[in-house]
């Protein structure tokens, strides 16, 4: 039999990208260890919606970890206390009965809230389509293992390639950098072969785009890394500086 | 391809000058604190050691020079990325904490705009003090020196201000270090999975050395240890 328990939240809730928003208390009963925390939420919502209240929007799509959709700042730790872990891979069973929630949206002046705890993550997306792309030759597919890639070169590029994009790197920076994020995106192409004709030009142009994003400058607090739901290595920052500096020098 | 000016005025070039800048000073603080340590020695070391930079002439200059334009840039690019972390995060989060594990966040990282203020202004007393201070002149053995000895064991055993003063600057430095010497490896992409934790405990430990070294000597000449080693009589 799951333990029950009765969790207070705090909650951010906004209108639209507009209203000044405010936090709402919530208090919910009968909350079982074994909900994730995005059930969790959707519980809460049926009582909301129960009670004629406006439930709260919040970002979630695979709920499964790999998607990148969930990011909710949760007492001040971006996906919850959890190490390599999603909100939605979070379960109730890290709290105690009678805890208090304090849940807020990724804040940085790129990711302006959409509503309640959504935010727009554009902004990645346009720093991937300034380069994040490899030439191809059209026509029918290669044979798979015409290009002979070192396999601790293909680990390290699959380790970058893993982002998810999820924007924790941006959330939980003291100064909102997104360097961990574009670092990874260029990481994974700028190690490959495939990666190598763009190289320079897919450098320059996606610090060129985080920059005008309005992201802000890594300081290598490296708190990035530890919020990362994915547990990439500030490695991928070390990268995009060494891959910057031999493309415009 | 954007032009050389353009590419060190980006987020990375300007990581890069905060970490080459920053390296260069801290080789300055090791050779100053190395220097200032001849208080310890023969009577008139530190005298002798003055004298000896001060025969370099033009060559001083330009390493007082070069040393004013890292230190420039650096605060500079410093304080740019301190305004640019209040314009990339204009609401604050109610609640907000570090994750740890791999995170290299602390009070260092998170201070080092509020402790370059301060060791800046500090540096501008200090010069103002020391460098720029009346010293006697002195002769030993038919040589002429600057009694700098003698000022610096002056000022910190009659001023209570000065010396604890200086004992707080000198803890803020070491905290600024502490972040900063890890911090500047990083930025110069000399970052490898093998040296980081290395890397990082070394700077921390040369941190503290460097902080107590200097904190040492006006604690040790405040309580009277210095007064008997100077040349001239204490004041």
């Amino acid at each position: 039999m799951a333990d029950l328990m009765t969790i207070h939240l705090k909650v951010w809730r906004q209108k639209n990208a507009n209203d000044s928003g405010r936090f709402e208390d919530y208090t919910l009963d009968e909350v079982n260890e074994h909900m994730s925390f995005l059930e969790m939420l959707d519980v809460l919502n049926e009582k909301l919606m129960m009670d004629d209240v406006e439930p709260i929007e919040f970002d979630y799509d695979c709920r499964e970890g790999i998607c990148g959709s969930c990011n909710l700042v949760i007492n001040g730790r971006a996906h919850g206390p959890k190490h390599k872990t999603a909100v939605c891979q979070l379960h109730m069973r890290n709290y105690n009965d009678g805890d208090t929630i304090v849940i807020e949206p990724p804040r940085a002046a790129s990711f302006p809230v959409i509503k309640d705890l959504v935010v727009d993550r554009s902004a990645f997306d346009r720093i991937i389509e300034a380069g994040g792309y490899v030439s191809v030759k059209t026509g029918s597919a290669p044979e798979a293992n015409l290009i002979p890639i070192a396999q601790d070169t293909v680990n390290e590029s699959f380790d970058f390639a893993t982002c998810i994009g999820c924007g924790a790197c941006v959330a939980a920076c003291p100064n909102s950098s997104a360097s961990l994020f574009t670092g990874a995106k260029l990481g994974h192409l700028n190690m490959l072969p495939q990666g190598q004709p763009e190289r320079e030009k897919r450098t320059i142009a996606m610090v060129e785009q985080m920059e005008k994003e309005g992201f802000g400058d890594c300081s290598n607090h490296a708190e990035c890394e530890a919020v990362c739901p994915v547990g990439i290595s500030i490695a991928a920052i070390a990268e995009m500086r060494k891959d910057y500096l031999k493309a415009v020098i | 391809m954007p032009s050389l000016s353009d590419a060190l005025k980006s987020q990375v070039g300007r990581k890069f000058l905060t970490g080459i800048t920053g390296l260069l000073l801290v080789f300055f603080i090791i050779f100053h604190l190395m220097g200032n340590l001849a208080i310890f020695g023969d009577p008139n070391a530190m005298n002798e050691y003055s004298k000896f930079l001060h025969g370099f002439g033009p060559l001083l200059w330009v390493a007082r020079i070069g040393l004013l334009i890292a230190l420039i840039l650096h605060a500079w690019i410093g304080i740019s990325i301190w305004w640019n972390k209040k314009k990339a995060r204009p609401q604050k989060y109610k609640v907000y904490s570090s994750k740890g594990g791999p995170s290299k966040q602390s009070l260092s990282s998170r201070s080092m705009a509020f402790t370059g203020v301060v060791l800046l202004v500090f540096l501008v007393i200090h010069i103002q003090t020391f460098a720029l201070g009346d010293t006697e002149t002195i002769t030993i053995a038919g040589e002429q020196y600057h009694d700098l000895k003698t000022l610096v064991i002056n000022t910190f055993a009659n001023s209570a201000l000065y010396t604890f003063g200086y004992t707080i600057v000198m803890i803020l430095l070491g905290t600024h270090l502490g972040h900063g010497i890890w911090s500047a490896f990083v930025s110069l992409t000399m970052r490898s999975k093998k040296t980081s934790a290395i890397v990082y405990s070394a700077g921390a430990i040369l941190a503290v050395v460097l902080a107590i070294g200097f904190l040492f000597i006006p604690l040790y000449i405040y309580f009277g240890g210095g007064c008997e080693a100077a040349l001239i009589s204490c004041n």
